[in-house]
């Protein structure tokens, strides 16, 4: 993937994509903004969802035992994979055991942060998504824009386009006479979808939380397609991050408030299922967890990065963040996009390894949005300041940049009087300059300079320059006499 | 070393230096003050998410039921229903059954929820799943203001489906369209005491 900001000039580039992701985030900001001002404790939910979460965060690794044993003294079989290959062939394994050449399978952030799908292909199985939006962007061959609603870079135009050139080649084809509506083309996905999961007889999910005490997982879902995989085949393995877990059954009440007010801007989320191990009669007769770190304990070791394991992956701060909103989610180069994926993924990965991660805690004006909106008060720019530190200090060495020798030059200067009156004539002198060439007029009145000259036009091509002050406030001060 | 060792071993070292002290976690959302009236209130919320609403006597259970059931033919009543209806417990091919009727364990009203435990009257999970209509009774006396209290109501070892509204998407232009998996009617008949 290309770092940042080559990927974000590409998608600005899109029309399209831009009227689609500012009709979409705006949609989404106004019904969470409406239903979180129902709740008259709101900010005590987020500090109490906060505090839970790193409570559980600082003995994890006691949560962690809690877990297992609660999940197989009802019967579920326990895994730990320490990275996404270990996850892919735990999962590959138990579906090669029971003869199994197709999963279907929830939509999950886990799964797609290891990449199983891909991997279950590789070992002749097929992993069939079966949220509607998961389906139009497995079907589209394409990548997933957001956490909470995967394709909503896709118009309904595009969308029907993918359904009649693709559902054909992997099962039931869409009707010929399909429209463009939006109720048509859901009924068209029902259809194709409901011989899948009533053929499947494997299932593969994540958890939108593990509850330590009593070993239940629960998944949070509007259109029922997970209650079809999670009730329907005889199999079942769930994949959940070693952070999904709260520590008892009672910490829910605050999760189940927070996570659809903040997601999809919802009282509630139509369906949310629970379960704790195997319920004879009812449902799967074999369960698997795999517990996944791939990275987080890496996270939980960054003192300051910590927190961005609270993250119950609500997706409220992508739709409040002026960058995501004009770039959408692929310039972020991973499945966390937004800002919690600007600080989620160089902490789980490391920085220094990259430059595509190296870039992406600069994906942000630090305009605090994202704080305000997060149900679980993540400092995201807390942490992406932080690690803006962490990736400077990686690229220490080599041939200093050019941000660095203008910094050093100006410590320099503002460390010494004579030097910095010196360079406050010159400035004048600039400025007087280049209030000549000033071609626009910023608000107060001042002016400011378009374009520069290369090298100065790496700078000037996204910004304007402010022409500096024909005269310094010192010079001023001397010149009126008021001493 | 095992993969669970490593990762246990990982988590140590990870908090090796962090301050393990427990940070209070405030709990005041629990007491919040009850809506003046919860019933009423459930009552709108549902109809808000789409859901038809009726309301009956228990007298008049088994004839609100059987017209919330409109022309289904193909009925599943689950063992453990109140009233009579006729219909199958349960069967192998659920897709060729028209409509579900189920009981609910409790109700919740600020957010227009109903929640099934799986107990006697609600059958097992995909009951109320596959068939393209679902029927659900809740009394009065089973709703209860906010998520806090039906936690604390509901027993974790049962399996649980919440439920608040038919089966919906948003995944195209963020339209809400109603019915992509499960039931796309949900009929609520809210029972007075």
């Amino acid at each position: 993937m290309p770092a940042f900001p080559a990927a974000a000039r590409e998608a600005l580039a899109d029309s399209q994509l831009r009227r689609n992701l500012a009709h979409a985030t705006s949609t989404i900001r106004a019904k969470r903004a409406a239903v979180v001002g129902e709740v008259d404790e709101w900010e005590e939910l987020r500090l109490a969802g906060a505090a839970i979460k790193d409570n559980t965060l600082r003995h994890l690794d006691e949560h962690l035992l809690t877990l297992e044993a609660a999940l197989q003294s009802r019967g579920a079989t326990v895994h730990w994979a320490r990275d996404a290959t270990e996850a892919c062939d735990i999962v590959a394994r138990i579906a090669h055991g029971h003869g199994v050449g197709e999963v279907v399978k929830v939509k999950s952030m886990a799964t797609q942060e290891i990449g199983l799908n891909e991997a279950l292909a590789a070992q002749g199985i097929t992993a069939w998504e079966t949220d509607l939006a998961e389906l139009i962007v497995q079907l589209g061959d394409d990548l997933p824009s957001h956490i909470l609603v995967p394709a909503i870079h896709r118009n309904r135009a595009e969308i029907r386009e993918i359904f009649r050139r693709e559902m054909a080649a992997v099962g039931r084809p869409a009707p010929a006479d399909l429209t463009d509506d939006p109720a048509e083309l859901a009924g068209a996905a029902r259809l194709h979808l409901r011989e899948k999961f009533l053929r499947a007889r494997m299932a593969v999910s994540g958890a939108n939380f593990a509850v330590a005490d009593t070993g239940t997982l629960v998944v949070v879902e509007s259109e029922g397609n997970g209650r079809m995989c999670l009730t329907l085949p005889e199999v079942l393995v769930s994949v959940v991050g070693i952070e999904k877990i709260v520590p008892t059954w009672s910490d829910l009440d605050v999760f189940l408030q927070l996570l659809p007010r903040s997601g999809t801007g919802e009282r509630m989320n139509p369906y949310t299922s629970t379960w704790s191990g195997i319920t004879p009669g009812d449902g799967p007769q074999e369960m698997h967890v795999v517990l996944l770190d791939n990275g987080r304990t890496r996270a939980l070791a960054d003192e300051v990065g910590r927190q961005a394991l609270r993250c119950i992956r609500c997706s409220a701060c992508l739709n409040v963040c002026p960058v995501y909103e004009r770039t959408g989610g692929h310039a972020y180069g991973s499945v966390y996009p937004g800002p919690i994926g600007a600080i989620l993924n160089p902490l789980l990965k490391g920085v220094g390894v990259d430059e595509q991660t190296d870039s992406l805690p600069y994906a942000s004006s630090l305009c605090g949005a994202c704080f305000e909106a997060c149900p679980v008060r993540i400092d995201i720019p807390e942490v992406l300041v932080h690690l803006r530190s962490q990736v400077v200090d990686a690229h220490r060495g080599g041939a200093p940049k050019p941000e660095a020798v203008a910094m050093k030059s100006a410590a320099w200067v503002l460390s010494d009087e004579r030097r910095l009156t010196l360079a406050e004539r010159g400035m004048g002198a600039a400025g007087k300059a280049l209030n000549r060439f000033g071609r626009a007029v910023l608000p107060g009145g001042r002016r400011a300079v378009r374009r520069l000259p290369w090298p100065a036009s790496l700078w000037t091509g996204a910004r304007d320059l402010p022409a500096p002050p024909p005269e310094s406030f010192r010079a001023w001060w001397r010149r009126t006499g008021r001493r | 070393m095992s993969a669970r060792d490593e990762i246990l071993a990982a988590v140590r070292g990870a908090l090796r230096d962090a301050d393990r002290a427990e940070a209070p976690v405030p709990r005041g959302y629990r007491s919040a003050p009850s809506p003046a009236d919860v019933v009423a209130l459930f009552a709108e919320r549902v109809v808000d998410y789409r859901a038809t609403l009726s309301r009956c006597t228990p007298a008049d259970l088994a004839d609100t039921v059987r017209a919330a059931l409109g022309p289904a033919e193909n009925i599943l009543v689950p063992d453990g229903f109140p009233v009579g209806l006729g219909g199958a417990a349960d069967a192998d091919d659920l897709d060729s059954c028209d409509a579900v009727v189920t009981t609910a364990a409790v109700g919740i009203a600020r957010t227009g929820t109903l929640v099934l435990d799986h107990g006697p009257g609600q059958g097992r999970r995909a009951l109320s799943l596959v068939p393209d209509v679902h029927v659900c009774v809740v009394r009065e006396d089973q709703i209860v203001p906010g998520v806090p209290e039906a936690v604390a109501l509901l027993d974790p070892d049962r399996p649980q489906t919440w439920i608040s509204g038919p089966s919906a998407t948003s995944d195209i232009e963020l339209n809400r369209v109603e019915g992509v998996h499960g039931p796309r009617t949900l009929h609520v008949v809210l029972v007075g005491s």
